[in-house]
């Protein structure tokens, strides 16, 4: 049996700081998806939420928060949550009911509206909370994290802070002509090396911002898409998977890794095996990958991506970067779509927003940023407390 | 001004001791593995399904793995000194535990004097205090005080 959804429609609402109420953005989004796909809301047979922490009840069953904003009509509802890879956990939801034959068409929904500045835990003393007893007691906050890989590896591999710079010079150019971008602005090297140091050795500019935005996917089987349209993208992988006791590698939100000497480590590391996992399901390898958006929570963080979704060996990174072959124009562009350096943070859209970009990419439709030919491209991301998220897209 | 009493930030996670403190972890008696946070009600080993834990101390002494800076105040629920002065933190591992575990750097010792792989040792640190206690949370500090970097 195939494994393969048509991904009908895409939408987003353009990423930024608004002012508004997520569910608005949400609806925006969808309603763009529905009309790309040429099909009515009445027609969806599910939604697919994903949810968002940040705003009340309505956040938490976000997919009958949007139902109801585009009006009940009767379908089916979800609403899933995965840190940063929610996205992808609605997304997983709607393809295997498509897959399994419950439904047809489903439409896949994230948006957010975020705080300003650091993300913090919700209130009240809760020591047993990681999330909650990582704040407290040492003050580590997610970029912590991202300084601690970073600084790795300058130690391991001698990268510098010019390498993650070059990243944030890259994605800006890339993320110049696309509409749904916040920052859409040239930013040359001595830019990101002269703001503010936030962990060291990462400068503002290496890290994310947080945003307000909205995407959303309308998903069919192969049979209904035909109805719609001759040569849909389609979905032929999507990774969910958790990590494989011990986990070695320190995570958000936790201060300790597991213990690695009562149980021999894995194969492969938890961030590659999420990469890994879709290649597997999608019978594809890196090799065959045209383009990737992966998660650049920082500069640094997107050359620990490089090696774990198989782009080059471990340590290779800054090479592969300097050399130009992630770069529109080279072998396999990264973040065309300029990536969360031009984004910022939209939690539970972000997964779903990586999906839009693949699927512009491989319509042949991401005008100023398009990677010409491209025929197959992958999404990676992670969401803390242990959550994979990976989609391969092909035409 | 009446006598404060010292007091762990939070209860259980580490000892008191203010020359020798140690991190306060379990040990699971059947397969061997190690928690930090202390794991008392089920073991997270997927080849294990004992729930018998023995409190252990864990190493006062590891290496670097990584370390970066907080060069920006925490948000709550971190309480944070006013005003604010930026500090280092470290990942460092515990060889016989096979844990790598966060810690601020103690002392105002910065990442110019941290390198991988470096030998640190556990200390204690005033956190924040009220009316009645000065709460302490653990520190990392390289062994050699941080002056031979």
């Amino acid at each position: 049996m195939s494994k393969d959804v048509a991904v009908l429609g895409v939408g987003m609402h353009p990423w930024g700081k608004w002012g508004q109420n997520f569910v608005g953005y949400g609806v925006k989004a969808a309603q763009d998806a529905l009309k790309d796909a040429g099909v009515e809301w009445k027609d969806i047979q599910l939604v697919a939420g994903g949810d968002t922490i940040r705003n009340g009840y309505p956040g938490y069953v976000a997919g009958a928060t949007f139902a109801q904003a585009l009006g009940w009509s009767g379908a089916k509802v979800s609403s899933s949550y995965g840190a940063c890879a929610t996205g992808a956990q609605a997304i997983s939801v709607a393809r295997a009911n498509i897959l399994a034959g419950l439904c047809d068409v489903a439409l896949v929904i994230g948006a957010d509206a975020a705080p300003k500045g650091f993300f913090a835990p919700t209130g009240g003393r809760r020591p047993e909370d990681p999330d909650w007893l990582r704040f407290h007691i040492q003050g580590i906050t997610n970029p912590t994290y991202f300084g601690l890989y970073a600084r790795r590896r300058m130690d391991i591999y001698g990268a510098t802070q010019q390498d993650f710079a070059a990243v944030k010079v890259k994605n800006s150019k890339h993320g110049l002509h696309n509409p749904n971008a916040r920052y859409r602005k040239d930013v040359a090297l001595e830019d990101v090396m002269s703001s503010v140091l936030v962990a060291d050795p990462l400068h503002l500019l290496d890290i994310c911002a947080t945003s307000d935005g909205a995407a959303a996917l309308v998903l069919s089987s192969m049979d209904f898409a035909r109805k719609h349209t001759t040569d849909p993208v389609k979905i032929s992988a999507v990774s969910t998977v958790t990590p494989v006791y011990p986990n070695s590698v320190i995570e958000m939100p936790n201060l300790a890794t597991d213990s690695k000497a009562g149980v021999g480590l894995p194969e492969i590391g938890f961030k590659e095996s999420i990469a890994h996992r879709a290649y597997q399901e999608a019978g594809l390898g890196p090799e065959d990958m045209s383009l990737a958006e992966v998660y650049d929570l920082s500069t640094a963080l997107e050359l620990d991506w490089y090696e774990q979704i198989g782009l080059c060996p471990p340590g290779d990174a800054e090479k592969l970067l300097r050399d130009g072959e992630t770069t529109i124009g080279g072998r396999v562009p990264v973040n065309p779509s300029g990536g969360l350096g031009c984004f910022g943070e939209a939690v539970p859209a972000q997964a779903i927003a990586q999906v839009c970009e693949l699927t512009w990419q491989l319509r042949g439709q991401a005008d100023g940023r398009q990677v010409e030919g491209a025929r197959a491209g992958i999404t990676v991301n992670q969401g803390l407390f242990g959550h994979g998220s990976s989609v391969i897209c092909t035409v | 001004m009446p006598h404060k009493t010292n007091a762990p930030a939070v209860e259980g996670l580490f000892t008191m001791d203010p020359r020798e403190p140690r991190l306060l972890g379990t040990r699971c008696r059947a397969c061997g593995t190690y928690f930090f946070p202390a794991e008392k009600t089920f073991c997270r080993n997927p080849g294990c399904d004992q729930a018998d834990f023995e409190e252990v101390p864990l190493s006062r002494t590891g290496t670097v793995w990584s370390y970066t800076s907080a060069s920006y105040k925490p948000p709550p629920p971190f309480v944070a000194k006013e005003p604010f002065e930026p500090f280092a933190i470290a990942a460092v591992e515990l060889e016989k535990e096979g844990i790598t575990i966060l810690g601020q750097v103690a002392d105002g010792i910065g990442v110019d004097a941290l390198k991988t792989g470096m030998p640190m040792e556990l200390v204690l640190r005033e956190l924040y205090e009220d009316d009645e206690h000065v709460y302490f949370t653990w520190n990392w500090k390289p062994t050699d005080g941080g002056s031979n970097a």
